[in-house]
């Protein structure tokens, strides 16, 4: 009598481990649904519009500007004056003519403010797009990114302000602050975490670092612009219900130096699309 | 006239794959701004694809379709070098037409 009961038992168990296995398998929930939305962005990824961006960008790259009438073709980002290609990949970086370390954005708004001669505040008054509006930065940034494509990730820390940089924003990842009591790392050191239907990226797993970093900058359908990194970090922070952060500032860069050198090794994919 | 078009067409095993993206508003007409007013519609009514003068795609757009319209179609024939020419027309006459060589 007692076997048979064993048996029984066994056998139930035996039959729960397999629907359990049967319903990892069955793919109705997260996993459908993220399947789902790899799908549509293979499906539209050769309409990506932030091809437009990438054209007006150039264009605005190449164009005399400014008060001084000057294009940005002398602006150095990196890697020689007037060197586009390749250069995001290697960004941020320190920079010895204004002693900081700079990411895209600050760079060209270096530039912009010293080549071009346009007052900062007329650029960081409104650096990011909205309806029927698209700043010169923004776009610039499209151009500047789309010439690294296809090109691996190569942030350096050699320089002592490299590796300040990068120590700040790892702590800055982390720092619990706001309301919310909300750090980055709250919603992304973890696996498997959404926001509604947007898989979260966790930057304690390489991987999942790179693909996220090498996809942004980014053009957004839901949206209908085209978004930079700085606009990431500073709408991050918005839903985090951290003070807005000044544009470009260096707790920014500190954060996208932590970001950007968690990609090392991925070729960079931008600019990317996103729902 | 409307900003340009990006026309890609490739042929394969005789059938013609286009992919085309405009550059559109495509204002719903039902948005506020932020003053409260309402956004006018403004958005693609009309879509014509043409291949050596001959229609191989005629659609209408409304108000469902996204900024940015992304179009994909195929249509049997085409060779390398041939021209396939894209036109659309909005709700406020204004018109675009590109083209592209089939590849």
């Amino acid at each position: 009598m007692n076997t048979i009961i064993i048996k029984n038992t066994i056998l139930l168990f035996a039959f729960g481990a397999f629907s359990i296995a049967a319903m990892a398998d069955d793919k109705s929930g997260p996993a459908k649904a993220a399947e789902d939305i790899a799908k549509y962005r293979e499906m539209i990824s050769d309409g990506n519009p932030a091809e437009f961006d990438e054209m007006r960008g150039e264009e605005l790259w190449k164009k005399p500007g400014g008060p001084n009438n000057v294009s940005l073709e002398k602006c150095d980002l990196g890697k020689g004056a007037g060197v586009v290609k390749g250069v995001y990949a290697e960004l941020p970086r320190y920079f010895p003519d204004t002693q900081r370390v700079q990411d895209l954005e600050s760079r060209l708004l270096t530039c912009m403010t010293t080549l071009q001669g346009i007052p900062e505040k007329d650029i960081t008054a409104k650096p990011f797009g909205s309806d029927n509006y698209q700043p010169a930065i923004e776009s610039l940034v499209a151009y500047v990114v789309g010439q690294s494509k296809g090109i691996q990730m190569n942030v350096s820390l050699k320089h002592p302000k490299e590796k300040e940089a990068y120590e700040i924003g790892k702590r800055v990842f982390v720092y619990r602050a706001g309301p919310y009591d909300f750090a980055c790392s709250t919603c992304h050191s973890q696996d498997d975490l959404r926001i509604r239907m947007q898989d979260l990226p966790n930057f304690n797993n390489k991987k999942s670092a790179q693909s996220a970093y090498v996809s942004w900058p980014a053009y957004r359908v839901s949206q209908g612009l085209f978004r930079s990194f700085q606009w990431r970090i500073n709408d991050c922070l918005r839903q985090q219900r951290f003070p807005e952060p000044k544009y470009a500032s260096d707790v920014t860069i500190a954060l996208t130096m932590f970001m950007a050198k968690s990609a090392n090794g991925a070729a960079y994919a931008g600019p990317g699309l996103k729902r | 006239m409307g900003n340009p078009m990006k026309i890609r067409a490739s042929v394969k095993e005789g059938v013609t794959e286009v992919k085309v993206l405009m550059q559109h508003e495509m204002e719903t007409g039902l948005r506020k701004d932020a003053e409260g007013k309402l956004v006018p519609a403004w958005h693609i009514t009309e879509v014509k694809a043409q291949y050596n003068g001959r229609t191989v795609l005629e659609g209408q757009l409304g108000t469902a379709v996204s900024k940015n319209p992304y179009l994909v179609f195929r249509f049997k024939g085409g060779k390398p070098g041939e021209k396939v020419s894209v036109n659309w027309v909005d709700n406020k006459g204004d018109t675009r037409t590109d083209e592209a060589e089939i590849s």
